[in-house]
């Protein structure tokens, strides 16, 4: 059941040091809020899985909280490469992280096969490609019916998902809209779930019937932060901060410049501070 | 025909003319959004563009910074689920063109987009795949577009993120592929086609001032020309402006960065 909570008190009790967690958003709905609070908060050894591992794994990498990298494309979309992913990988600064390395048809079977409750996703896949070369959990499978050779891969289940929406009704029920990523499969494959949203409404009476929902018994946490997004965008309430993701690049290109945004944006802000970030986008 | 125009704009242009009013394409990142979407607003406006986010028949007003940008999703069709997308709409086989960049490609379309250098020591850790690996071997046929220089057109690469040819010669087959692969190369100096035996890129055409040694100098690999070598066509008036329009309605409104 759905406790609406304090994104700290959400956080706390939901993301603890060695799990493996999954802050998604495929460009869209990305849960910046709830990332900076995990980084607040310390956690560490984490496995973080993403398909898109952009700014906010790139911080909590840069803050060495990462002990392994779970992805199919690490970059800074339209802009360019993760500098603190790579400074991690090619000179272990802070700490060196594991990775483990898929496609996105992989990512994305592999969250609907824990969504599903199987033990693999079945697909087929990364004919020729290097990849099952370096990364031992790409498999495959003979089909019984047709003798075809089809790539495996392990269901995802984190032990805990973060993903932002547009709104919760007063129950905890979740709505989302616009490019869903895999923000559906990743709730369900995973053991808890904190979600941040827009906006808090009595009810979805009277809506479309087939909108994106996630029923409230599915959740486990939900927290009201408007802005908790940026500089990701959320369908309806503002728009991507492409600025912000420039600057980025920037600011992560230097470790002392890095570690000094950080502290000030980040370790001595709150998720206060996310609804003024949006105005004017 | 117009006189002045850059490479670059060349390049956009040539490949917005592969593609049909019949094509469905998956729009991938970097150069080929633009073209795709000067297709779109020129010769082909019942063109079908996709994006890995999701959005399927999307028609954006200016080209997108990311492959997510709202602008997308607003002017799509519809918007699917990321699973449903590479299940249903590409590994279901419904996509017939795949359109790709690279950072390093070899003579026979296969593509790296993952590490310069060894996968476990990168001299550079560049972002990955995406969704690249599984485009290249469902859609129907696959058209790439980049840039030519020796860095990024290499005689092996350092790994294969995506598969074109292989070695070449009938290695598709071999492991099993239904699809055509890499049938075209556009870049800022030429058009490219795989032989029809080796696979191998030759060039057919070379865009009006540009030389044989131009094409060769910015190549790692010995480049074989077509016997019947031809000058690619130049933009029209109405090629450049739909692009440039496009591109000024991008710029403001990304506050001055160009879209892909």
């Amino acid at each position: 059941m759905a406790k609406f909570q304090s994104l700290p008190e959400a956080v706390a009790e939901n993301l603890h040091d060695g799990d493996i967690a999954a802050f998604e958003g495929f460009t869209h709905l990305i849960p910046h809020a709830a990332a900076h609070e995990a980084i607040r908060q310390g956690r560490k050894d984490l496995t973080l899985i993403r398909m898109t591992p952009d700014i906010i794994y790139d911080q909590m990498i840069g803050m060495g909280m990462a002990k392994k990298v779970v992805f199919s494309y690490a970059g800074n979309p339209g802009v360019g490469l993760l500098r603190r992913m790579r400074d991690a990988i090619e000179n272990g600064w802070p700490r060196s992280i594991e990775t483990l390395e898929h496609s996105h048809a992989a990512m994305a079977n592999a969250y609907e096969a824990g969504a599903a409750g199987l033990p693999c996703a079945v697909f087929r896949g990364y004919v020729g490609a290097d990849l099952p070369k370096v990364n031992p959990e790409i498999r495959s499978v003979t089909c019984p019916f047709t003798g075809e050779k089809l790539a495996a891969v392990p269901a995802h289940r984190p032990d805990v998902a973060l993903i932002h929406a547009q709104k919760a009704s007063r129950r905890g029920d979740i709505l989302i809209e616009g490019i869903i990523g895999v923000q559906k499969e990743v709730a369900l494959a995973a053991r808890r779930v904190v979600v941040t949203v827009e906006e808090i409404v009595d009810d979805f009476d009277d809506l479309h019937p087939n909108l994106c929902i996630l029923p409230h018994w599915t959740i486990a946490s939900v927290a009201h932060v408007p802005g908790g997004a940026h500089p990701s965008y959320t369908q309806g309430y503002y728009a991507r901060d492409n600025a912000a993701y420039l600057l980025w690049d920037k600011i992560s290109a230097d470790r002392a410049l890095f570690t000094e945004w950080m502290q000030k944006n980040v370790l001595d802000a709150g998720p206060e501070v996310f609804a003024a970030r949006v105005e004017g986008l | 025909m117009t006189s002045d125009f850059t490479p670059n704009e060349m390049m956009t242009i040539a490949a917005s003319r592969a593609l049909s009013n019949k094509d469905v394409c998956f729009v991938g990142i970097g150069a080929p959004s633009a073209a795709c979407n000067v297709a779109r607003l020129t010769h082909a406006p019942e063109i079908t563009l996709i994006y890995e986010s999701g959005t399927i028949g999307t028609a954006p007003d200016v080209l997108p910074l990311s492959i997510g940008d709202g602008e997308l999703c607003e002017t799509a069709l519809t918007t699917v689920a990321v699973p449903e997308m590479f299940r249903y709409w590409l590994q279901g086989g419904r996509i017939s063109i795949g359109f790709l960049s690279a950072a390093q490609l070899d003579r026979f379309g296969n593509i790296n987009t993952t590490v310069i250098g060894d996968y476990r020591k990168p001299k550079v850790r560049l972002p990955g795949g995406g969704g690249a690996p599984e485009i290249a071997t469902s859609c129907g046929q696959i058209f790439i577009t980049m840039k030519q220089a020796t860095r990024g057109f290499v005689e092996k690469l350092d790994f294969y993120t995506s598969f074109g040819h292989g070695d070449g010669g009938d290695h598709r087959q071999r492991l099993g592929l239904k699809t055509k692969g890499p049938t075209l190369l556009i870049t800022d100096l030429a058009v490219w086609k795989p032989d029809p035996e080796s696979k191998e890129f030759t060039a057919v055409s070379m865009h009006r001032g540009v030389t044989r040694d131009m094409v060769q100098e910015t190549c790692g690999w010995k480049v074989r020309f077509s016997d019947r070598l031809e000058e690619t066509p130049s933009p029209t008036e109405l090629e450049l402006s739909t692009l440039r329009d496009l591109q000024r309605r991008t710029e403001l409104a990304n506050g001055g960065k160009k879209g892909q």
